[in-house]
């Protein structure tokens, strides 16, 4: 069974929603991630989304952009987002910790060549958002065989036969984009996440994680009501910005978000208990 | 740089089905939107459907008598097709080679061949209910195309533009304005055409309800590079028939301009089956392929996928996309329409590149011996012609796509000549 697999088990028998952040690999440099992926698992964090730099974010709204240029300044590739989870799994060989970006970097480096170093590296899943399972095949086998999950993203406008045709290849989770948008937007229909969440629930096997748009924890509550994973991304990296010029502050201030979060999403669950 | 399907991890890529470009009956994209390894349908989910709404929209109306009707009036009246095949004559003779032929795509409405595409995008657009239309631009050729179709049909219009490309297309701007469009100014990367393309790609995961997102170039996911194809093939369908009827016998060559490749494909396709004609593709060589300063993906990059779909691109060692130059706007894009990426892989078509220098020199040559002032794109295929006609018999043909006209580009020329208008 994979990380990501074992994990959503264990979350399952202790009733608890998963909270899983979202930041930008190497912003605002290379030697903040890591400790600041350490901060957040002590802050109750449950899985590690690391997005890695592109140069053309289509899916990301400004605040992503944004942190996105700030890591390709310091010259972040691939190769070192590797290195850096590499360095978490040093001192954390249980918390999963997936790739978030786009498809361009991987294609430079081959899909074989990224598998091996990725599986390598401790990585356990990977999200790329411009590969949708028309275009996935490849990729699914290449990173099946070293034991990698491939994430997919189900959105507002996917049809029921398009759920059907991701649960059927999908591994880990589902990522539920909340909104029709980019990551960022601010308009979470709450009642309407439900609906489409509990229409996935029913078509897929797999845990169903939502995010686009969470950004205090009174909707990171409303959503631990329907999903199985509350997943914050750019709530985090306008805190992380903030702080850019002073970046040893960072882990501390996101930690101290991300334990608001944690613990809005536990009254839910110990509700729902 | 090895561009075999295994770098590209492709081994399990599935064409079945589709036909060999090189076995005679061209039938590209598969139902995928492949062209061979290149092309496909690489963007977030929540574009999915929608453009699978597209494709359906887009194949019921190609196939609609009324639809293909309406377009072709439009094409008539309104842009003002036939464009002429004007045989340059006193270029030919100066050359001493091949007799060549302009087809006249600057005498359209809006003086460029995108209006063909935005006529037909606007109108599937408007059969599918849409209000609002978007689109990206470069030197604003395509968002004033598009611009004008939405004036005409009553459409609300955004146009996304590079803050460095809006600064050095003020007339352009001002253009779209009067015609009531919004330009909207995109910060964000280089801050030109590709970023322009992230951002109404937001916008159109964003408003998908109610927007019809007008791409102007044979790029970007399924069905817009076969779409896009099929509203340019105009160009080349008339300008078989045109020479067929002159000559009685197909050209010997073809040359245009390839920045995202409209215009060239548009004039290309028609001809791809006929396999004495020889097909030529220009990109934009910058200040030299050695330089590194150029917009020629095809000539000097590597296979990759931006925008929706796999191509040649310009990127670095890490996937990163660089940055281009070309003296010519529209052809300083990173990325090219896949069908050129699949028609250089397979042979049909030969692709070469012309500096800025080339291209001026034929900019003031075209000028002085035929009257006509071309846009600067379309000056990189006039170039190649330059060196091409002399290599071929004086009872040879070339057909060159003049794609636009040169008014636009009065302040760049004249600035490279050190004066201030």
């Amino acid at each position: 069974m994979s990380r990501i697999a074992a994990r959503f088990e264990q979350l399952r028998d202790r009733g608890r929603t998963a909270l899983i952040p979202f930041v930008t690999a190497g912003d605002p440099s290379a030697a903040v991630t890591v400790p600041l992926m350490h901060a957040m698992v002590a802050a109750g964090v449950d899985l590690i989304e690391l997005g890695v730099p592109f140069s053309d974010p289509i899916a990301d709204g400004p605040v992503i952009q944004r942190a996105t240029e700030r890591a390709l300044a310091q010259g972040v590739s691939l190769d070192d987002v590797l290195d850096m989870v590499r360095q978490f799994r040093e001192q954390d060989t249980e918390t999963p910790v997936i790739l978030m970006g786009y498809l361009n970097p991987i294609e430079v480096m081959g899909y074989e060549t990224f598998a091996v170093a990725a599986h390598g590296a401790g990585l356990d899943g990977a999200l790329i958002v411009d590969v949708p399972p028309e275009e996935g095949h490849t990729l699914v086998e290449m990173l099946k065989t070293q034991g990698l999950d491939l994430v997919y993203l189900l959105a507002p406008t996917s049809t029921e036969s398009r759920i059907a045709r991701i649960g059927a290849v999908a591994s880990g989770f589902v990522y539920y984009v909340s909104v029709k948008g980019v990551t960022g937007a601010g308009n979470l229909d709450t009642a309407a996440v439900a609906e489409k969440v509990g229409l996935i629930k029913s078509l897929i096997r797999l845990p169903v994680g939502v995010g686009f748009g969470i950004n205090n924890p009174e909707t990171a509550a409303s959503v631990a009501r329907v999903a199985d994973a509350v997943i914050v991304g750019s709530a985090i990296v306008s805190r992380i910005e903030a702080l850019a010029a002073t970046p040893e502050l960072i882990p501390e201030a996101v930690a101290e978000f991300l334990t608001g979060l944690r613990q809005a999403i536990d009254e839910v669950d110990a509700h729902v208990a | 740089m090895s561009t075999s399907p295994d770098h590209l991890g492709l081994a399990g890529f599935d064409s079945a089905g589709a036909p060999h470009a090189s076995s005679g009956a061209y039938n590209w994209p598969d139902a995928g939107g492949h062209f061979g390894p290149y092309g496909g349908m690489f963007v977030p989910e929540t574009l999915m459907h929608p453009l699978e709404e597209l494709r359906t929209a887009y194949e019921r109306y190609m196939a609609d008598p009324q639809f293909q009707a309406e377009l072709d009036a439009d094409l008539q009246d309104y842009v003002g097709r036939p464009s002429p095949l004007y045989h340059a004559e006193r270029w030919s003779r100066e050359l001493g080679g091949a007799q060549i032929f302009l087809k006249r795509e600057d005498l359209n409405h809006t003086g460029a061949h995108k209006v063909n595409n935005t006529i037909g995008q606007a109108l599937l657009a408007r059969r599918m209910g849409k209000t609002r239309i978007i689109a990206e631009t470069g030197a604003g050729q395509h968002g004033v195309a598009s611009a004008t179709v939405a004036a005409r049909l009553g459409l609300e219009c955004v146009v996304y533009m590079g803050e460095v490309d809006i600064a050095r297309q003020e007339a352009n701007v001002y253009r779209m304005r009067l015609l009531g469009a919004r330009v909207v100014s995109v910060t964000s990367g280089s801050r030109t055409l590709k970023d322009a393309l992230n951002e109404a790609m937001r916008d159109w995961v964003t408003n998908i309800d109610n927007t019809f997102y007008i791409i102007g170039t044979v790029a970007g996911p399924h069905p817009y590079p076969a779409m896009v194809r099929d509203f340019q093939a105009v160009i080349g369908r008339e300008a078989r028939a045109q020479m067929l009827a002159r000559s009685g016998r197909l050209p010997d060559a073809l040359v245009a301009c390839v920045g995202g490749g409209s215009n060239a494909i548009g004039l290309f396709y028609p001809f791809i089956g006929d396999e004495g004609v020889a097909i030529y593709g220009v990109e934009a060589a910058g200040d030299g392929l050695q330089t590194g300063r150029h917009a020629a993906p095809l000539c000097a990059g590597r296979p990759g996928v931006l925008h929706g779909n796999r191509t040649y691109l310009m990127e670095d060692n890490h996937g990163q996309i660089v940055e281009t130059h070309s003296i010519s706007a529209g052809l300083d894009y990173p990325g090219v329409g896949p069908e050129h990426a699949w028609l250089k892989d397979s042979g049909r078509a030969r692709y070469d590149s012309v500096t800025d220098d080339e291209a001026l020199r034929a900019f003031h040559h075209l000028t002085r011996t035929e009257g006509i002032i071309p846009a600067l794109e379309s000056s990189h295929a006039l170039a190649y012609v330059h060196k091409l006609a002399p290599t071929m018999r004086k009872d040879q043909t070339i057909i060159v796509n003049l794609s636009g006209r040169g008014d636009k580009d009065m302040h760049t020329v004249a600035s490279h000549d050190g004066l201030v208008l």
